[in-house]
């Protein structure tokens, strides 16, 4: 009964996004479109660079940090773990209002492309990529792996990506998925900030276009969804894909 | 530890913490000083007008969607919890589901606007058929694009964000426990009366303010499915960003945020201390 | 303090329980008296604790019947049934104090608030905790948390009273030390009781008779002494105590071995076989002419076990007090015996 409530507008969606309003019947043109359309496809390519960006960035911060605080800073894991929490507090529409003075000063010295929003997005996914990342160094024995490595002569970056890395898979995989579908889905700090990155093109198109915007909102989720249903097949036991708790 | 060890072994975070300041806390106390200092003057004039006119009933409507929603959505999505947790717990379509809620619940803002309007809007899959059928336009009114059709909208993804945030508090209820009340004598309504239900209270309640502060943050579905007007407090917010002449007082997006920021700082405050008793119990 | 109840009898008859292509229980038959303790002792999936969960009404059998006192309950649902159980762990509520655990089952019944809370200070007085009484379980250690559930168990009087694993959680001090108690309880209170284990030590030390269960079938059902000298399978003889394993041979009732003659206990095969043969019954004497040698000498307290190479190459192992062994060292040259205890030959 449930399954009715919620898979119904999505089926409006497909059906929407394909009906000729013209002539009736089927018609493609509203996905052809996500191709098709400059505007979109731009938009969509933007996203794409911006979600791969952003977990690169994000990996790059947060992973060694993480380990370095295991290993040689434990008294700051409380700070770092408030801090990849706070996110969850501060609503990205107060981000937004505050951000403006910040990226001023950003776009100065990095120009005007939407794929400055890599920095904010960074601060974004933090709660989710956190607890991923967090489970999954949980589950090793840190300790002694990285010991083990640096006896037997690594470096630091070495015992990192070799070593470590490998044993934490299915969190980094987590973690990066989850963002990916965090930026995908990102909108308010883009509209306000004046970016066009895809949901805010789907947004602006679909005063105009409506079948086309439906179509490449149906196309995110159903994205999102792949990726979701991919991580819980690859990751195993129960700890949830979710949120906060 | 030696302050200059300390020090030393702080290095790393650097990068880390520089990210997170530049663009978190600067751009919060940015919000919370711009609210009380206009042109360089201690003031509280922002922070009055909160409380008058549009800003006030902004903020009432707010907080009736949020927690309608959130009631909605704790009781219906407690309910598909349920029958999720008691569905074998590798079987595909439990992944599908959970994957589908989580889609649904965080990351679909935008999209889920879209969906209504493909389904309940002008041209809607289910108004055209609906008129068809019965006659009656569902959409005439635009009742989509007011409060109540938000509070529909909102609980499509309150519910599944529910599921998300609740089932790891239903499997934590040990079969042990219901076993054990059994062979104490308990009926099946007494074990839910006397241990299922209080255990799981904290983490209902926990939730139901979660989804609270998700609603009342929430921005995207309501800025892309209103373009005009500005009936809840996010959209004012966008109102006073994008013309500074909103009653008269440029930045007064800033005394905005910060109230947001101060009503969901106090749920995730409450939700924090019913979650922690919650998972002593549960987990 | 008024404890006691009035032991009843328990018959479980032909149980079979049948998952899928598993047979769980496979025509399980087991009588217990009125106020005896009964161990179930078996490996994992042998399948007693599918035999105590018919029991409480918590798994249902395929085929057979549970009386309980002479009255059939198998149609009797869990909750009517009466009956006290411990589990492993993990079972105590997590938001009741300790005292409301234990008054939890009276609670059900219907008693009073007074007096339900006075019989629990009493139960957890016997158990031995009775100051714990406004603490909450995950303030327990795991000894404690039984102990609550042992004395939440009794609270309610049961029939029967019914233990699964309960020790297999703990620390092995602790374990021990529960033991007993639980033994001393029992036997003050007079509760029929069904203990599950898969510890053979436990099992003998706690039971009036021992249930050995492989596969779903009882092997064996015997008093502790009666199991561990004359053990009817070669399975029960493998899982309860030790064993050396030396060639024999059988003729006309007696075991050829070590160059003694014995007793082959009833089960034994004929002709060519193996003994399976105590620590304790092996005999050991220093002998300057003896053919077998001490390869080493382990010592574990009030015992100690001698490890001898005989003459065929395999090694035999001695039990003995600490003092008698304190006589042998490595590479002495000793005579081997064994005691003239019956012993079970089994296939080679």
């Amino acid at each position: 009964m449930f399954g009715l409530f919620f898979l119904f507008p999505l089926y409006a969606m497909a059906d929407f996004s394909t009906r000729n309003l013209i002539a009736g019947g089927r018609t493609w043109r509203a996905w052809a479109n996500l191709f098709a359309d400059q505007a979109l496809y731009q938009a969509i390519v933007v996203s794409l660079l911006l979600a791969v960006f952003t977990v690169a960035a994000m990996l790059v911060l947060l992973v060694p940090t993480m380990i370095w605080v295991r290993l040689r800073a434990p008294w700051a894991k409380g700070l770092v773990e408030f801090m990849c929490l706070l996110p969850l507090t501060i609503p990205a529409l107060v981000i937004v209002v505050g951000l403006r003075n910040v990226y001023l000063w950003v776009t100065y010295f990095l120009g005007e492309s939407a794929l400055t929003l890599t920095f904010v997005y960074v601060v974004i996914v933090l709660p989710f990529a956190y607890r991923a990342i967090d489970a999954a160094l949980s589950a090793i024995d840190l300790q002694t792996l990285s010991e083990a490595a640096r006896s037997l002569g690594a470096g630091w970056l070495t015992t990192i990506t070799r070593v470590v890395v490998p044993n934490i898979w299915s969190g980094i995989l987590s973690a990066a998925f989850i963002s990916i579908a965090v930026v995908l889905g990102e909108f308010t700090i883009a509209s306000l900030s004046g970016y066009e990155t895809l949901q805010v093109q789907i947004v602006l198109i679909g005063k105009s276009d409506g079948p086309t915007s439906v179509a490449a909102s149906l196309a995110t989720l159903l994205f999102g969804f792949v990726l979701l249903l991919i991580l819980s097949l690859v990751t195993r036991g129960r700890r949830n894909v979710g949120v906060t708790v | 530890m030696s302050l200059a060890r300390r020090l030393r072994d702080s290095l790393p975070l650097l990068p880390f913490l520089t990210v997170v300041v530049i663009f978190l806390i600067i751009p919060t106390a940015t919000v919370v000083v711009g609210s009380v200092y206009t042109d360089g003057v201690f003031s509280l004039d922002r922070i009055e007008a909160l409380f008058t006119g549009t800003a006030l009933s902004a903020l009432l409507d707010s907080v009736l969607l949020s927690g309608a929603t959130a009631l909605l959505g704790a009781v219906f999505g407690a309910v598909m919890a349920w029958l999720i947790v008691s569905s074998p717990s590798t079987s595909m379509v439990r992944r599908a589901v959970l994957s589908l809620c989580s889609v649904l619940a965080q990351f679909g803002g935008v999209a889920l606007a879209f969906a209504f309007l493909a389904t309940v809007g002008l041209n809607g899959v289910l108004t055209l058929w609906v008129q068809q059928v019965f006659g009656f336009n569902l959409a005439g009114s635009g009742w989509l694009y007011s409060l109540s059709g938000l509070i529909l909208v909102y609980t499509y993804f309150q519910i599944p964000l529910m599921v998300i945030v609740f089932v790891p508090a239903l499997e934590g209820l040990r079969e042990q426990w219901r076993e054990a009340a059994v062979s104490l004598g308990a009926s099946t309504w007494a074990y839910w009366r006397e241990v299922a239900i209080p255990l799981l209270t904290p983490a209902f309640l926990g939730s139901a303010l979660l989804l609270f502060a998700n609603a009342f943050a929430a921005y995207a579905t309501a800025a892309a499915l209103v373009s005009q007007g500005s009936p809840i407090l996010p959209l004012l917010i966008r109102a006073s960003l994008v013309s500074e002449v909103v009653l008269g007082q440029a930045g007064f997006a800033y005394a905005l945020a910060l109230e947001m920021i101060v009503v969901v700082a106090v749920v995730m405050a409450a939700y924090n201390l019913l979650v922690r008793r919650s998972s002593r119990w549960l987990s | 303090m008024s404890v006691g109840t009035n032991g009843v009898g328990v018959q479980l008859d032909e149980l079979t329980r049948v998952y899928g292509t598993t047979r769980a229980l496979d025509g399980f038959t087991l009588h217990i008296e009125p106020g005896e303790l009964v161990a179930l002792l078996g490996p994992s999936g042998c399948g007693k604790t599918t035999a105590l969960r018919i029991l409480a009404g918590l798994d249902e059998a395929t085929s057979g019947t549970v009386a309980v006192g002479g009255v059939d309950v198998s149609k009797v649902p869990a909750n009517k049934r009466d009956m006290g159980m411990v589990f492993q762990a993990y079972s105590l509520f997590p938001h009741l104090t300790v005292l409301d655990n234990v008054a939890f089952g009276l609670k059900m019944r219907g008693k009073a608030k007074r007096d339900r809370l006075s019989r629990a200070a009493d139960m957890l007085e016997l158990v031995g905790l009775g100051e714990l009484g406004g603490r909450y379980a995950k303030e327990l250690s795991g000894g404690q948390q039984q102990r609550v559930a042992l004395a939440r168990a009794l609270a309610i009087r049961p029939r029967v009273l019914l233990l699964d694993e309960p020790l297999s959680a703990l620390d092995a001090k602790v374990r021990t030390q529960l033991r007993d108690e639980i033994r001393r309880v029992q036997l003050e209170v007079g509760t029929t009781t069904l203990f599950v284990t898969h510890d053979q030590e436990e099992a003998l030390a706690v039971a009036d008779r021992v249930g050995v269960m492989n596969e779903g079938r009882l092997e064996q059902l015997a008093a502790p002494a009666d199991l561990y000298a004359n053990p009817a399978t070669p399975f029960v003889a493998e899982f309860v105590g030790l064993n050396n394993k030396v060639p024999a041979t059988v003729s006309g009732g007696s075991a050829s071995l070590l160059g003694v003659s014995v007793a082959a206990l009833p089960g034994s095969v004929d002709g060519a076989g193996v003994a399976m043969v105590r620590p304790e019954s092996v005999t050991v004497t220093a002998d300057p002419a003896g053919a077998s040698t001490v390869s080493s000498v382990s010592f574990l307290g009030a015992i100690s076990r001698v490890h001898i190479m005989v003459p065929d190459g395999s090694t035999v192992s001695a039990q003995m007090a600490s003092s008698a062994a304190r006589g042998f060292a490595p590479g002495d040259p000793v005579t081997v015996g064994i005691e003239p205890r019956g012993v079970l030959v089994t296939r080679p």
